[in-house]
Parts: C-alpha cells; structure tokens; sequence
C-alpha cells in the first residue's frame, strides 16, 4: 500500500485572494515580513498498490482528469510506504 | 421552443429557469441528472446553484452526472446552451467553455443588483440587442472571478467571445464596477461556435413581473427571436 500526498497550488500567474487576505492579516498581526502568501490545497490518497512506478501513474492520471484545474492549478506529490 | 432545465443535486435556480421560460409560453421541463434523456431540447440550461455541494472545486463534479455525456453529444451538434452562475462553472469545467471561475477577490459571497453590457450581439442570446447597451441582472456568487491567461483572453477577444462585460449602469467599464475581480471585466462568454453562453448574472431572476428588474427577459427574448429567425 502506498500513500500519494498531493499539492495542488495556484498558478503562480493566478491571482490567490485567499492568500491576499492571509498576508494582510499577518500585517495586521505585526508580521510585516511576509511578502507573500499562497494558500494551496493538500489531498491523501492511500492507495493498493506497491510499485511506485504503477502509483505514480495512476496519480498523475488521476489529478490532470479531477484533482487539478489544468486551467489554474498546478500539482506535485511524494509517494510513501502506507 | 422546448427548454430543458438539468437538475443536480445541488441545483437551486432550476425552478426560476423553468418558470422564466414557461411564463413566455415555451414548453420548460425538469431533467434529473440521473436520466440519459435531455429530451430533445432547443435550448438547454445549466441552472446556478451549488451542484455537489461546491466539493472539490464549482462545477468539477457535476462531470460525472450521467447525463453530462448526453450534454457533450448535444453540444457537439450544436444545440444552444446557457450555463447560469454554476452552469456556467460547470460548463468551465466539461471544457465546453474556456478558462475557469475563481473565488471572488473580497472573498465575499456577492447577491445584488450588477450591470453588465452587452459585448457581442454574434450570437443566440444577444440576436437583436444593441451593442453597449447595459442590463441590470443580478448576481449571487461567491466564485465568479472569471480567470484565462493572457493567451486565452486573446483568442476570446479576436474570436469576439466576450458576450458580457460587468459595467455601471451607463454601460461604462470602471474598476468600481467589477463585482469580483474577473479578468477584463468579463460576466459571460461564449464558445467557438456561439451556441454555448456561460453567465455569471442570472438573467432568471429578472425575468418575472414580481421582482425589480425585468433586464433578463432581453436575453430571453433573443433567443425566441433567433430561434424563430433560423426555423
């Protein structure tokens, strides 16, 4: 068994107003050091396989047909033993 | 003409859209989302709403509805299609339409009245309107922040895609006057072919003689009047 943690993130070229409002609030707080904020989501998946190979196929396959929006969103994942 | 209205789970302007259409005598009926039958539509309309609870992203999962693949069919021999608000989400997200829609930039769940102004009268829903003229339709969203690269906007101002741009009552593009930070101004879009508009504002709701703005009943109009112009 194998669990695949995946990212997904905005585009660096899309605006993220979620991000905005957190970089604000942090300056609010006095955290005035931080330049920028991304806010991404991050998704699990456990699945029954064993070879990498196999998983990270079927994980790639898998967020450019659902987990991702090729239009706006951009992903990456690591694979570990479950 | 007939009008389909699709209902998923989620779904919550499908009854407006029906009323809207019946109440000018057309004949509007309800499709279940479970049913492989659009039954034969002239018109068919995605309704706004939240389908599958807005999971995962607007619009992602309507996809597997079993009578999205009857959608494809329909659209790739070219029937009409309006997408409102969600509909317009999910047809984003079928790639019927192109770019995606984002969270709003005040993160705010936006419901007022919106001007919009009319961009192109190329097509369907704009058949016999005048260009620059501004209607009041509302909105009700919380992602309707129309998002495609600089690559994409390009291909839609040269193909003449833009249908409708968020204005000021005058019909004058200002940056107070977008709601939700959409890319040049835009509230609806259509496809290559014309036949597909996607809209933020719900022509719908501004369609019946109990509520303020009757603005909607322009969009509903050209389309009767197309249709009866092509049959």
């Amino acid at each position: 068994m194998l669990k695949a943690k995946i990212f997904v993130q905005l585009k660096a070229s899309v605006l993220d107003p979620q991000g905005k409002a957190v970089t604000n609030s942090l300056h609010s707080l006095g955290y005035t050091a931080i330049r920028d904020t991304r806010v991404s989501k991050y998704i699990e998946l456990l699945i029954e396989e064993d070879d990498p190979e196999k998983a990270e196929y079927l994980v790639n396959s898998i967020c450019d047909k659902l987990l991702a929006n090729p239009n706006t969103e951009h992903y990456r994942f690591e694979l570990e033993q479950a | 003409m007939k009008v389909s209205v699709i209902t998923f789970p989620g779904s919550n302007c499908d009854a407006d859209a029906l009323e809207a259409f019946a109440l000018r005598g057309h004949e509007a009926r309800s499709v279940w989302h479970k049913n492989t039958d659009l039954g034969d539509p002239d018109l068919l309309i995605l309704p706004g709403g939240f389908s599958y609870g807005d999971y995962l992203r607007c619009g992602a999962l309507a996809r597997f509805s079993p009578i999205i693949s009857e959608v494809y069919k329909y659209a790739e021999k070219g029937g009409m299609i309006l997408g409102i608000c969600n509909g317009f989400q999910i047809l984003t997200e079928l790639g019927l339409l192109p770019g995606a829609l984002m969270q709003n930039k005040s993160l705010n769940f936006i419901c007022r009245h919106q001007y919009i102004r009319v961009e192109s009268v190329d097509t369907p829903f704009t058949h016999g309107l005048k260009k620059g003229m501004a209607l009041d339709i509302p909105i009700a969203h919380k992602e309707g922040n129309y998002f495609i690269d600089e690559a994409g906007l390009d291909q839609l101002q040269d193909n003449d895609q833009i249908v409708f741009r968020y204005s000021n009552a005058l019909g004058h593009i200002t940056p107070e006057a977008n709601p939700n930070g959409a890319v040049y101004d835009i509230a609806g879009i259509c496809s290559n072919n014309r036949r597909i508009l996607g809209m933020m504002p719900h022509p719908e709701r501004a369609a019946t003689p109990s509520v303020t703005s009757n603005d909607g009943l322009n969009i509903i109009k050209a389309v009767e009047a197309y249709f009866e112009s092509s049959h």
